[in-house]
């Protein structure tokens, strides 16, 4: 398994942001409060230095699917979830798991993301390490994700880890 | 110009009430409909006391609260990092928390690293991470 460490795990390309999927993103993050102008003003937000809407650092424009379409399946993260998904992918058997969940995660940040900015992934994966935690031996995957818009611009490098047990 | 901080200085919290109002909402924008974000059962059978919220919900909350101080003074976020330590359970307050650990200039920015983390109201941190912001000089 050590082999799979940098191993491109595939590229994504998103659909053109729409002003309707920031402004809705703000508003859950922001909830029960109003989110900022600047993520649904478009008035407000011409006057600011950004110049226009932007969406927030951490918005994510994959969701709800990328531009080349839905999955054959979902990957389930629920309780008996194997979490092998990334293994099956390279030709790898992990070790049988049954619970799968966000260890965590650290984002550097170039641009931001505007409406109509179309955001293109590519995920590495980034080495296995284990832990004994109150849950018994756990499997830590760690993932690296670089972000580019439409103009070849940096927008943002994600170093996520998973953790199976 | 410069933002007005030093070492030890706390920038204001951002918190909310975590549970199904804020978990529904987040799970609509990013598509994270699982179930043990919805069911206590299934909480429950990852190893847990209930439902829990998301890690990325509470990572986007330390955003909530390190925007509202880099778009105030024409700022941007640098780096932010964390690590999901404790699950956040229903009926709790979590806030996040911002601690400066360092000031430094480069270039024509000012940059600051923070300890952030956020926490229930009884004092138990749930995602402990590092921030790194900047302001122009």
């Amino acid at each position: 398994m050590a082999a799979l460490t940098g191993a491109e795990l595939g590229t994504q390309t998103s659909f053109p942001i729409a002003a309707s999927d920031i402004r809705r993103w703000a508003v859950a993050l922001y909830a029960p409060t109003a989110p900022p102008r600047l993520f649904w003003d478009e008035e407000y937000a011409a006057t600011t230095r950004h110049g226009g809407i932007v969406a927030p650092e951490e918005f994510n424009p994959f969701a709800w699917m990328a531009a080349s379409g839905p999955p054959e399946e979902l990957e389930s993260f629920d309780a008996g979830a194997s979490g092998q998904a990334v293994e099956r992918l390279l030709g790898f058997e992990a070790p049988a798991t049954s619970n799968v969940l966000n260890g965590g995660m650290e984002v550097e940040y170039g641009v931001r993301m505007r409406p109509g900015d179309v955001i293109t992934s590519v995920r590495r994966h980034g080495g296995y390490s284990e832990r004994t935690g109150r849950l018994g031996l756990m499997l830590f995957t760690t993932f690296d994700t670089e972000w580019t818009n439409q103009h070849g611009e940096w927008v943002k490098t994600v170093h996520g880890i998973s953790i199976r047990y | 110009m410069a933002v007005d901080t030093a070492v030890g200085a706390e920038i204001p919290t951002f918190a909310r009430e975590a549970g199904l109002y804020a978990w529904n909402r987040y799970a609509a924008v990013n598509d994270e409909f699982v179930l043990i974000h919805m069911d206590d059962d299934a909480g429950r059978a990852a190893g847990y006391d209930g439902a829990f919220g998301m890690g990325n919900l509470q990572f986007a909350w330390l955003h909530c609260m390190l925007r509202a101080w880099t778009e105030a003074e024409r700022g941007r976020i640098v780096r932010v990092g964390c690590n999901f330590r404790a699950p956040s359970l229903k009926g709790h307050t979590v806030t996040a928390h911002g601690l400066v650990t360092g000031v430094r200039e480069e270039g024509d920015e000012q940059v600051v690293d923070l300890e952030v983390w956020t926490e229930t109201e009884e004092g138990s941190r749930l995602a402990p991470g590092t921030a790194t912001v900047a302001f122009p000089r």
